[in-house]
């Protein structure tokens, strides 16, 4: 008999057949999860990332729910055209407190990675409720039903825990003051806000203000606008050496 | 169970396995021999490409040398050093200087219109005609001044942004708190006639004296507007936030006020450069 016909031995032996199928299985398993282990050395070390304010965090929360992703990737790839059109290509770390990421390659729409202050807020809100209104050329849907659906933050604190499970740094007073720094960041003239300690929470680069125009109320449109306008804004890339042994990738 | 006897099936014509469970027997049909050495070819290759390429993260760092993100450096690098010829000049040269220059003002332009088509053409339009609230770069009619220092300093700082200190600013107050509807509605109608636009005479009447006492400061006795003040001219047939009556006492009411961004602090001053004589180029320049 020869060596190929010995499967024979393992088919008619359940339990060997098992043990083996259960190295073979760990072999695939540990080249896919070993590497995650090795996976904090993968982020760059850099100044400036933090995690996404509440209304922020409800922004991705809208994005994701909306399906934008499926257009539109938030990764430049460190390739001259996208470069020279998006901005410095992303690094690992910019996406640390994302889950899940929204890296990809599908391009119908732009990449979004660096839309941050790209545009003014009108803009966006403009071209959320009717893209060709701002550019003719645009396939993209209509979402002019952010702009009249409030925003459902009832539960943003659990959204902060649940993402501290998973590794985000959010601090408790962060998830204590949830609910407030949500308010105070789409509305920080407010009774009940306060944008300053929501800046002393997140850091400067926290933008407060009504971001769609309407300042009776917070609306879905105000959490996607505070987002998009903080994309890729965090990372200061004075600081940054790409070449530099502790960020070589 | 089985003997090991492999033999040919009659009804297929298949050779089996030999294998043989209650007398149930089992075909052999194996690959196709180009498939299988394609697979270990597959096999080696796979191999050989976690040597020669960073596999491991924080491992192995490729036998290639390099990544891909030292490549995009020297990419940027290569083609910067083939335009450094024309973007030096650039740099070195006065605004004025490469209007007059037709190379330079060549090269200015079409970088010009690349940067254009990337940064601006989301809100000013891809030929620059503008929308309903973003300005039109084609016209006479310039918000901040037309001229090559004006249209510089408004696309480097910007407008009404929290990013730049010198940005232009300009706030019209919300007359819809200050005047009485009525009186809206008069006013309303005299900047419609100083538009040339249809009114009601009587209304704009009572509306002149309106307009002398808020509005002329800024606009102009006769709706000409002041650069100076980013206050626009009311007396011609541009109408930013739209010409007819409702549009314009809810702009006296509750105006609207555009943003743009300080490009200064994301694009390099070459690139603003030529930014600045794309647009100036595009017709209305002054």
């Amino acid at each position: 008999m020869s060596f190929w016909k010995r499967h024979q031995v393992v088919e008619k032996n359940a339990t060997l057949l098992m043990v083996l199928s259960l190295v073979v299985v760990s072999i695939g398993g540990i080249v896919e999860i070993a590497p995650l282990f090795y996976v904090q050395n993968t982020i760059e070390k850099v100044t400036g990332m933090r995690p996404y304010t509440p209304l922020e965090l409800m922004g991705r929360e809208v994005y994701r729910r909306e399906g934008c992703y499926n257009c539109h990737s938030q990764m430049i790839r460190p390739m001259r055209d996208e470069v020279e059109r998006y901005g410095h290509f992303s690094l690992a770390a910019e996406s640390m407190y994302d889950h899940p990421f929204q890296w990809g390659s599908k391009r119908t729409g732009p990449d979004l990675a660096r839309v941050g202050g790209r545009y003014s807020d009108d803009w966006h809100v403009d071209h959320l409720i009717a893209p060709r209104s701002v550019v003719p050329e645009s396939i993209m849907p209509n979402y002019s039903h952010l702009a009249t659906t409030p925003l459902e933050f009832e539960y943003i604190a659990d959204d902060l825990i649940a993402n501290q499970w998973v590794g985000v740094p959010y601090t408790d007073e962060m998830v204590e003051n949830a609910r407030r720094d949500l308010i105070s960041q789409a509305n920080p003239d407010g009774d009940f806000s306060d944008a300053d300690a929501l800046q002393e929470r997140y850091g400067d680069k926290a933008q407060a203000r009504d971001f769609d125009g309407d300042p009776t109320r917070i609306t879905e449109m105000d959490a996607m606008v505070a987002y998009l306008q903080m994309l890729g804004t965090l990372v200061d890339f004075s600081d940054y050496e790409p070449g530099l042994a502790a960020n070589r990738r | 169970m089985a003997d090991d006897k492999t033999r040919i099936d009659e009804a297929t014509g298949t050779e089996t396995t030999g294998h043989s469970w209650d007398g149930i027997e089992e075909l052999n049909t194996p690959l196709p021999r180009w498939w299988l050495y394609c697979f270990y070819a597959c096999i080696v290759f796979a191999a050989g490409y976690a040597v020669w390429y960073p596999a491991w993260p924080g491992a192995t760092s490729g036998a290639v040398g390099g990544t891909l993100r030292d490549n995009v450096a020297v990419a940027i690098q290569e083609h910067a050093e083939g335009q450094s010829e024309w973007v030096d000049k650039i740099a070195a040269a006065s605004l004025e200087e490469i209007r007059q220059d037709d190379q330079l003002l060549a090269f200015a332009t079409s970088a010009g219109e690349a940067a254009f088509g990337v940064n601006c053409s989301q809100c000013h339009g891809a030929g620059a005609q503008g929308f309903v609230g973003y300005p039109n770069l084609n016209d006479d009619a310039w918000l901040w001044g037309g001229s090559l220092d004006d249209i510089y300093h408004t696309i480097n700082h910007g407008v009404r942004n929290e990013d730049s200190d010198d940005t232009r600013w300009s706030e019209m107050p919300a007359f819809g708190d200050i005047l009485e509807a009525p009186e809206v509605t008069d006013v309303a109608n005299h900047v419609m006639a100083l538009g040339g636009l249809e009114h009601d005479a009587d209304a704009a009447a009572r509306g002149a004296e309106i307009y002398l006492d808020n509005c002329a400061a800024c606009h102009g006795e006769d709706g000409g507007g002041d650069p100076e003040q980013g206050a626009p001219r009311l007396n011609d047939a541009i109408w930013l936030f739209g010409g007819n009556y409702e549009l314009i006492s809810s702009q006296i009411k509750q105006p609207a006020h555009g943003v743009m961004p300080a490009w200064g602090l994301r694009l390099d001053d070459t690139t603003v450069k030529a930014l600045t004589l794309y647009v100036h180029g595009l017709g209305g320049g002054s």
